[in-house]
């Protein structure tokens, strides 16, 4: 548990000792923010419309604050975070790797669970606060309109899932090799991969396309970013989150056999 | 304290280690000599832990590397060959971690820092980054954090590489003075330091041990002969020829020496005939003058580069 703590705190400052973090997370907020703006925007402008247009009025949905713009502001973060994770991901092996330090740190008395835990947890840190940062958004909302506050809630804990499963398989792909470049793209690759997939459910055939659409990524972020918390959902994250931190366990075990 | 027994160590089809044996009693410093890949890094990765060995046994403080790794890691303080550290870390951050890490009390963290960095001389650059410091003070560091948690055995690979003189002769002297209560092996290619700072030297080659004991017993057990140094003034042809007349005298040579007439020659006597005595009523009766007459031990060198190339 201290062992945890350690590395835990060592990697959650040496995010904020290099420029990382700060460029990480100015970057995801620009994005973010501009994407906020575009769909308040539009939905502003709706409205206006339909103070004119009574007809536009009646169409369900279309003005509801929830539906028009917190839940596609939940999507839209989450498409940003596809892209920036990997970057906070990519050095949490690879580096120690490269520079040599995993021979001090695995020859120090502690066990690969508390290095990979601290790690992850680290990394979960920084995307936290990355992610706390966007709570102005909705707070806008709630200052100028009448949301509910349920999906907003939901939502946030859908992206704590789902920044958990990508840091999850972005850390597997740093162990991987010691070319942050390489991990990087790897973690991307594989996490477009998995947002994807459910592209092809329409054309997979009943079975196969419900495979699919339940092995991607997209699908469960939807229900909690419109309220619904359905442990379907949750649990399917958790498994996620679980298999690509055991895989990354097995790698850091492998090198005890590998030649 | 430390026992290796029958160790081999396959890289793929690579085979590094090929049956490494040896023993290192408690408070012993033991140098591990080998050219550059004779398997000395291999051997100290499987002593820390870092990967287990293809077959033998290799145990620590009396626990086994392979089945109790986290208890013989904690009894152990290892400085790498590179001296791998966290650039981004201040020297006294990163030497609390480690000590942390290695299982020093909260509480005592601070002092024992503060006891590290003294006994480093590190007390200066404290607060500076790692990545900012010198190769010096960086092997000082990768030092400290070995020594931070006060460990029964430490293990140093090539503790003075890269290091100006200056810095060797200190770095040699804090080892030296960490010895009697800790066991320490350290690994080198480079022979004086060796005779300098070891007990015992475990000559390692092509992934095996050649020769196990003292540097003194080492010095002499090879030599063949007793070998002199002369220095006389004379007809090289007839200085040669007269020396070997003497009974008990195997071979002279003639060394180069560039200046004046003066030659230095080196005279092998089989073993155990003293032909000191002899040389000098010699050269005195042909009318020679004898300028220099001194013994040759043959050096670490010699021995090294007599066993390693045996094969």
């Amino acid at each position: 548990m201290r062992n945890f703590f350690l590395i835990f705190k060592k990697e959650f400052k040496s995010y904020f000792a290099s420029p990382i973090a700060y460029v990480v997370i100015t970057m995801f907020l620009i994005l973010s923010g501009y994407f906020f703006y575009n769909t308040l925007a539009l939905f502003s402008t709706i409205s206006f419309q339909a103070t004119l247009n009574p007809m536009l009025a009646k169409q369900v949905g279309l003005l509801n604050i929830t539906e028009s713009v917190v839940r596609p502001l939940f999507g839209n973060i989450s498409v940003i975070l596809l892209l920036i994770v990997p970057l906070l991901t990519m050095r949490l092996f690879s580096e120690e790797k490269k520079s040599g330090t995993i021979e001090l740190l695995l020859t120090y008395p502690i066990t690969d669970m508390e290095v990979l835990l601290g790690k992850f947890l680290a990394c979960m840190a920084v995307f936290a606060i990355m992610i706390a940062l966007t709570i102005l958004y909705p707070l806008m909302i709630i200052a100028f309109g009448q949301p509910e506050t349920g999906p907003i809630i939901t939502g946030y804990i859908g992206l704590l899932l789902v920044g958990a499963s990508f840091v999850s398989l972005g850390i597997f792909a740093s162990s991987l090799t010691e070319n942050q470049i390489i991990a990087a793209t790897v973690a991307f690759g594989l996490l477009l991969l998995f947002w994807m997939i459910s592209f092809s459910a329409s054309l997979a055939g009943q079975t196969l396309g419900d495979v699919l659409l339940y092995i991607s990524l997209t699908a469960h972020l939807d229900g909690l970013a419109k309220g619904v918390i359905d442990t379907e959902d949750i649990v399917y994250y958790l498994i996620f989150i679980t298999l690509f931190l055991f895989l990354t366990l097995r790698i850091l075990e492998s090198k005890k056999w590998r030649g | 304290m430390i026992e290796v027994e029958n160790l081999t160590k396959y890289y793929g089809n690579y085979h590094a280690l090929k049956g490494v044996t040896f023993s290192v009693e408690k408070g012993e410093i033991l140098g591990f000599l080998g050219p550059n890949g004779a398997g000395k890094t291999t051997t100290m990765r499987i002593l820390t832990c870092f990967f287990p060995p293809s077959s033998g046994k290799a145990k620590v403080a009396g626990f086994d590397v392979f089945e109790e790794p986290l208890e013989v890691r904690k009894r152990i303080g290892y400085l790498p060959e590179n001296v791998p550290l966290y650039k981004d870390m201040p020297v006294e951050d990163y030497l609390a971690f480690a000590a942390g890490i290695k299982g020093v009390a909260s509480k005592k963290i601070k002092d024992a820092v503060a006891k590290v960095m003294h006994e480093c001389i590190l007390t200066d650059v404290s607060y500076k980054f790692i990545g900012e410091l010198s190769k010096g003070y960086r092997q000082r560091v990768g030092l400290a954090q070995a020594l931070v948690n006060d460990p029964e055995v430490l293990i140093l690979d090539e503790p003075t590489i890269g290091l100006d003189p200056k810095q060797i002769i200190e770095i040699r002297k804090l080892i030296r003075n960490l010895a009697g209560r800790r066991t320490i092996i350290l690994s080198t290619h480079i022979l004086p330091e060796v005779s300098m700072t070891c007990h015992r030297v475990v000559i390692i080659n092509n992934g095996r041990v050649v020769a196990v004991d003292t540097p003194q017993n080492l010095t002499s057990s090879v030599e063949g002969a007793n070998r002199f140094l002369v220095k006389i003034e004379g007809p090289t042809q007839q200085v040669i020829k007269g020396l070997e007349a003497i009974q008990g005298v195997e071979k002279v040579v003639r060394k180069e020496s560039p200046a004046n007439g003066d030659g230095e020659y080196i005279i092998e006597s089989t073993k155990g005939k003293d032909i000191k005595r002899e040389i000098a009523p010699c050269v005195v009766s042909k009318g020679w003058a004898l300028l220099e007459l001194k013994p040759q031990e043959m050096s670490l060198e010699d021995i090294f580069v007599k066993l390693v190339t045996k094969e």
